[in-house]
């Protein structure tokens, strides 16, 4: 129902919105929550699991009731706070957790089981059998209590992230926030004030208190007004502070576009900040909680302060007679409010005797309200005192069981809450996070004229902190009542009161926990799921901690808070991961052959994060395996061109090069004469292979050693940390030059033929010869190396003239017969070989198991050398390199990943001899060929062994073979 | 949480790759025998209080950065170049 009363809301304009497919209009200023009830929707919700009727109980992020799905397909956007949700012009919400529909929800008959259902009835039902679990149980559990459901199609929305840096970060804008935030201001600090309100003030906005002789909101507005001409000062509303981190560090989320109908397409949906703060001062106020009795879930019942939020701020009210029920002196201020909008109030009822104030209705004292009546809204509630219990109509009934100042980000970093007996509340510990100064109501001071001075105050703590001279502020004026709490935490009788309206817990859920010896606050948290979900008991927690309390014969002190834990308020993980999906996750490195290569067809497939074709098609083809054969035999007969420069190259140069490579190389590289290259096995420390590549000696303390594609980034920080940590006496510098040279394998027996068509001078390289190049006038390297085993080069050329090159050099192969070949024919040819990849060298392999012991030094350390001589890495029962082919000849089947067994034993663990790392058709051999590890391997020469392939279902019987199947001796890359 | 490069001034640990204790620095001989290489590579205390580890400034300078910190306040103590560090050490 809207009030005939001024507020904050533009009566001016109309905006149209709908919930579960009906009309309806609202003014700008209003929220979801203020709208449905200007519109007498008191029904907003069914409850997770009970599926009880629920309405909207607070006028913050704390509401528990009143969630809903917004926007439809993969835009849907499930849980969204009612009462956090600004109405924009064509907004559409359906509500959450009830079939077929709201009004008539078939699943509100659990409501009728729960003498059944209490807490930790799925635990003790749903034991047996165990398989029932996750085939019957679950599902059906998860389908019958939920929350609202995402709508499975990727999200294609945007999200940012973003940093800020600051010297006090005012988290909360309402009275005491805006006196810190003004304090700070004025001190010449660098001030952020976030408040996660589309409106800052806080309170304010909700009461009709004065402040400096004029209403609160004008004071406010004021304020703001001048911290907004101030360039020192940055205000974030709709930014709620999620999380306080190390360092000053905290977490918010800014709802930046979700509030908007029609916001421009590069404007993200929500904005992940870091904030970054020398200091920071809590001003986040308190949160209102109830008092528990029987069927207080009635829509129509809310939070006190809500109801004068609700009346004054949006001139809403759930209903034309609304009664106040309290322990506290703010149900008189509350009842003034309600009355002074033209709401009638039948009765206040206050559990107090003798502090009754005249608000010119009926007030009862030492009374409780113990019933409510009307189920899918209240009609009518029962006061019970003493002497009687009275019945009262009424559509609405506020009610405050006082306040909890929100602690929460003050125990983030593992810090408790202190149980103050007066406030019946806990309040912040001091210090808890470094840094972190809780101000007003956020540490149990209450009331306007509190909060205004607490503000400037903990401003003045925290700038002198940071050495800046506060200035001295007027504090305004402004008037508080006592706060006078009487503590009642639920009132005693029969039938359900209902603390964690989210979870569907009750005071006797509670207690029944404790029953049952689940007496740790923890353990009763997990037991009823009191304090879960998305307001994480925000509005419940103390109340069930008081009653296990009482249960328990403890204090609340004694009895303890579970751990808050980020994030404060729900963040949505799209925000979370903002950047971090698609091709942020995965950002593409493409080579300079890149726009050539997909104009010749080839397929493209990821290696780490560069693109590399897989082979290049040509008319006539059908399968890869067609054009892969061709391209391997091409290579072998004529020539072929590659790119391989997602290889990584790092520079090295300095009087200490030659012994940084003698270090980190089990090989010795300083006697690597200049213009000459050497193959080098690089160790992590605890003897383990990590890398190999070729390194070419271009000066005498100049170095370019070559890593593979997908140890670049671990080479080049191995490298930092060995001259860094390790060895800080070497004078050398190196840098990754991956990106600076193009550079193409040219490989076949008329390779060099091709170069001296294309190259300024002839080529005259020896094997393992580097030196430089000349194209077009254009300087660049030639490395004769092969990865192919043919007569083959690598020709650099800076990056730029990358593209160029590369079809330069596949025009002149195509002429010459040949042309350029992809990843499955390099890996043909390298297998051919005997060659190892990362496929081989993958983590767990010594230079033993890969045959290479041998190029371990012995005249000098180096990385990795001691721990690799350990007898364990030298067994020569370990699995160590070997070839296999089929013993049929032929072609086996494609089973990298299939383990070795011998061949009478049965394919099981324990017989397990092995595996296979690669696998192709060799054309250069007419039959199949793997790569694989073998216990004892060199000496089982000859041997059969079984390979099967669980996955794929395959056994094949195969031979041992040396992993050198083509050209044995060499005499085809040395000429 | 927040690590001061010696380098580059306060940063984001985001922008740090972790490796783990500063024992790391103290690299034994070849010849320096099982145990000394043993509890080089594998043994490690789990302090809670002070420790000293080595972080490296991935996203950044590329420097290697010895951190003393103490893993209950969460306070960084002190950070220093891990090369620094090492002739420190000896």
């Amino acid at each position: 129902m809207r009030l005939d009363k001024a507020a904050l809301i533009d009566r001016g304009s109309k905006l149209r919105f709908s919930f579960d497919g009906v009309g309806y209009t609202a003014h700008p200023g209003d929220t979801l929550a203020s709208a449905l009830m200007a519109n007498g929707v008191r029904l907003v919700g069914r409850s997770f699991k009970y599926h009880r009727p629920r309405g909207v109980v607070a006028a913050g992020s704390d509401e528990p009731n009143a969630l809903v799905t917004i926007g439809q397909g993969a835009e849907q956007d499930p849980n969204v706070r009612a009462t956090v949700q600004e109405v924009f012009d064509g907004l559409s919400a359906r509500s959450q957790n009830r079939w077929p529909s709201l009004g008539f929800d078939a699943m509100g008959v659990n409501d009728l089981f729960a003498p059944f259902l209490g807490a930790g009835f799925y635990y003790k039902t749903f034991m047996w059998p165990k398989a029932f679990w996750e085939k019957l149980y679950e599902p059906v559990i998860r389908r019958a209590a939920g929350l609202g459901a995402l709508s499975g199609l990727p999200n294609e929305a945007k999200y940012e992230k973003a940093f800020a840096y600051c010297d006090l970060l005012v988290i909360g804008a309402g009275p005491a926030g805006l006196m810190a935030a003004l304090s700070a201001a004025r001190a010449g600090a660098d001030v952020i004030l976030a408040d996660e309100d589309a409106r800052m003030g806080g309170r304010l906005l909700a009461e009709t208190g004065e402040v400096d002789g004029r209403p609160g909101v004008e004071w406010a507005e004021a304020t703001i007004a001048e911290l907004t001409q101030m360039p020192n000062v940055r205000l974030m509303p709709r930014t709620t502070v999620t999380g306080a981190y190390d360092q000053g560090t905290f977490g918010a989320l800014e709802r930046v576009a979700s509030h908007l109908a029609d916001p421009p397409a590069d404007m993200p949906r929500e904005c992940f900040w870091r904030i970054v703060a020398r200091a920071a001062v809590l001003a986040g106020g308190a949160l209102e909680r109830q008092i528990a009795f029987q069927n207080n879930d009635r829509p129509g019942i809310m939070t006190a302060s809500a109801a004068r939020a609700y009346a004054n701020r949006w001139a809403v009210a759930p209903g034309r007679r609304v009664a106040v029920f309290g322990n506290n002196a703010g149900i008189y201020q509350t009842a003034r409010d309600l009355m002074a909008a033209g709401i009638e109030v039948p009765v206040v009822v206050d559990t107090r005797e003798g502090a009754a104030e005249d608000v010119g209705t009926r007030v009862i004292e030492g009374a409780v309200v113990a019933g409510a009546d009307g189920r899918k809204g209240v009609r009518e509630i029962v006061v019970r005192r003493p002497n009687g219990a009275v019945r009262f109509a009424a559509e609405g009934l506020a009610v405050s069981g006082g306040w909890n100042p929100a602690v929460h980000l003050t125990c983030h970093m593992g810090g408790r809450p202190e149980w103050d007996a007066e406030l019946a509340a806990f309040v912040p510990r001091r210090g808890a996070v470094p840094g972190l100064f809780p101000a007003g109501a956020a540490r149990g001071v209450f009331g306007t004229a509190g909060c205004l001075a607490d503000g400037a105050r903990v401003a003045d703590e925290a700038l002198t902190a940071l050495g800046h001279k506060p200035q001295a502020l007027n504090v305004p004026r402004a008037e508080d009542g006592a706060y006078d709490i009487a503590p009642m935490w639920v009132v005693p009788g029969k039938g359900r009161a209902w603390l964690d309206f989210q979870n569907d817990v009750t005071a006797k859920d509670v207690r029944q926990a404790a029953a049952e010896n689940f007496q740790s606050v923890e353990h009763m948290k997990r037991y009823t799921t009191q304090g879960m979900a998305t307001d994480q008991g925000k509005g419940s927690s103390v109340q069930a901690l008081a009653i296990l309390a009482d249960a328990t014969g403890r204090t609340v002190s004694e009895t303890g808070t579970t751990t808050f834990r980020p994030p404060y308020s729900p963040v949505s993980i799209a925000a979370m991961g903002a950047g971090g999906q698609g091709k942020g996750f995965a950002p593409e490195r493409l080579t300079t052959s890149h726009a050539a290569t997909l104009e010749m067809g080839a397929p493209m497939m990821e290696a780490g994060l560069w693109y590399r074709p897989s082979y290049f098609p040509k008319a006539g083809e059908t399968t890869w395996r067609e054009a892969c054969d061709r391209e391997a035999a091409m290579v072998r007969d004529s020539v072929g061109v590659c790119d391989v420069s997602t290889l990584g190259k790092i520079d090295i140069q300095g009087p200490g090069a030659a012994a940084l490579l003698d270090f980190v190389y089990t090989g010795t590289f300083s006697t690597l004469k200049e213009g000459r290259v050497r193959y080098g096995l690089m160790l992590r420390e605890d003897g383990t292979v990590m890398d190999d590549g070729t390194t070419a000696r271009i000066g005498p303390q100049h170095y370019v050693m070559t890593t593979t594609t997908a140890a670049a980034g671990q080479v080049m920080q191995h490298l930092d940390f060995v001259t860094q940590c390790l060895r800080p006496d070497l004078d050398v510098a190196f840098t990754s030059v991956t990106e600076h040279w193009a550079q193409f394998a040219v490989a076949g027996p008329r390779a060099k033929e091709l170069l001296e068509g294309l190259c300024d001078g002839p080529i005259d390289l020896p094997f393992m010869g580097c030196g430089p190049v000349s194209v077009g006038g254009l300087a660049g390297r030639l490395f004769r190396i092969s990865f192919s085993g043919e007569h083959a080069y690598e020709i650099a050329l800076p990056a730029r003239y990358g593209d160029a090159l590369f079809r330069a050099l596949v025009a002149r192969a195509e002429e010459l017969g040949g042309g350029a070949y992809g990843m499955e024919a390099l890996n043909v040819l390298r297998i051919e070989k005997g060659f190892i990849t990362h496929a081989e060298i993958h983590g767990r392999v010594t230079a033993f198991d890969v045959g290479m012991q041998g190029m371990v030094s012995a005249k000098k350390d180096c990385v990795g050398k001691t721990m690799s001589q350990r007898a364990g890495l030298m067994d020569p029962g370990r699995e160590r390199l070997v070839g296999l082919r089929p013993v049929d000849g032929g072609e086996l089947p494609m089973i990298g990943g299939a383990h070795l067994f011998a061949e009478g034993d049965a394919p099981v663990r324990v017989n397990d001899q092995g595996y296979i790392t690669s696998v192709a058709f060799c054309p250069a051999l007419g039959e199949s060929r793997a790569l694989g590890f073998l216990k004892r391997g060199p000496d089982r020469m000859g041997e059969r062994i079984k390979a099967v392939d669980h996955v794929r279902g395959e056994t094949v019987i195969c031979e041992v073979v040396d992993p050198v199947a083509f050209d044995r001796e060499g005499g085809r890359l040395r000429d | 949480m927040r690590l001061t490069c010696p380098i580059c001034g306060e940063r984001d640990r985001r922008e740090f790759y972790y490796k783990g204790d500063a024992v790391a620095l103290s690299r034994p001989d070849p010849d320096a025998g099982e145990a000394a290489w043993d509890s080089y590579m594998h043994l490690r205390d789990n302090p809670a209080g002070q420790t000293r580890d080595l972080w490296y400034h991935a996203s950044g300078c590329g420097a290697w950065i010895a951190v003393t910190r103490d893993t209950v306040t969460h306070e960084i103590l002190k950070t220093e170049l891990a090369g620094e560090a090492h002739n420190a050490a000896g």
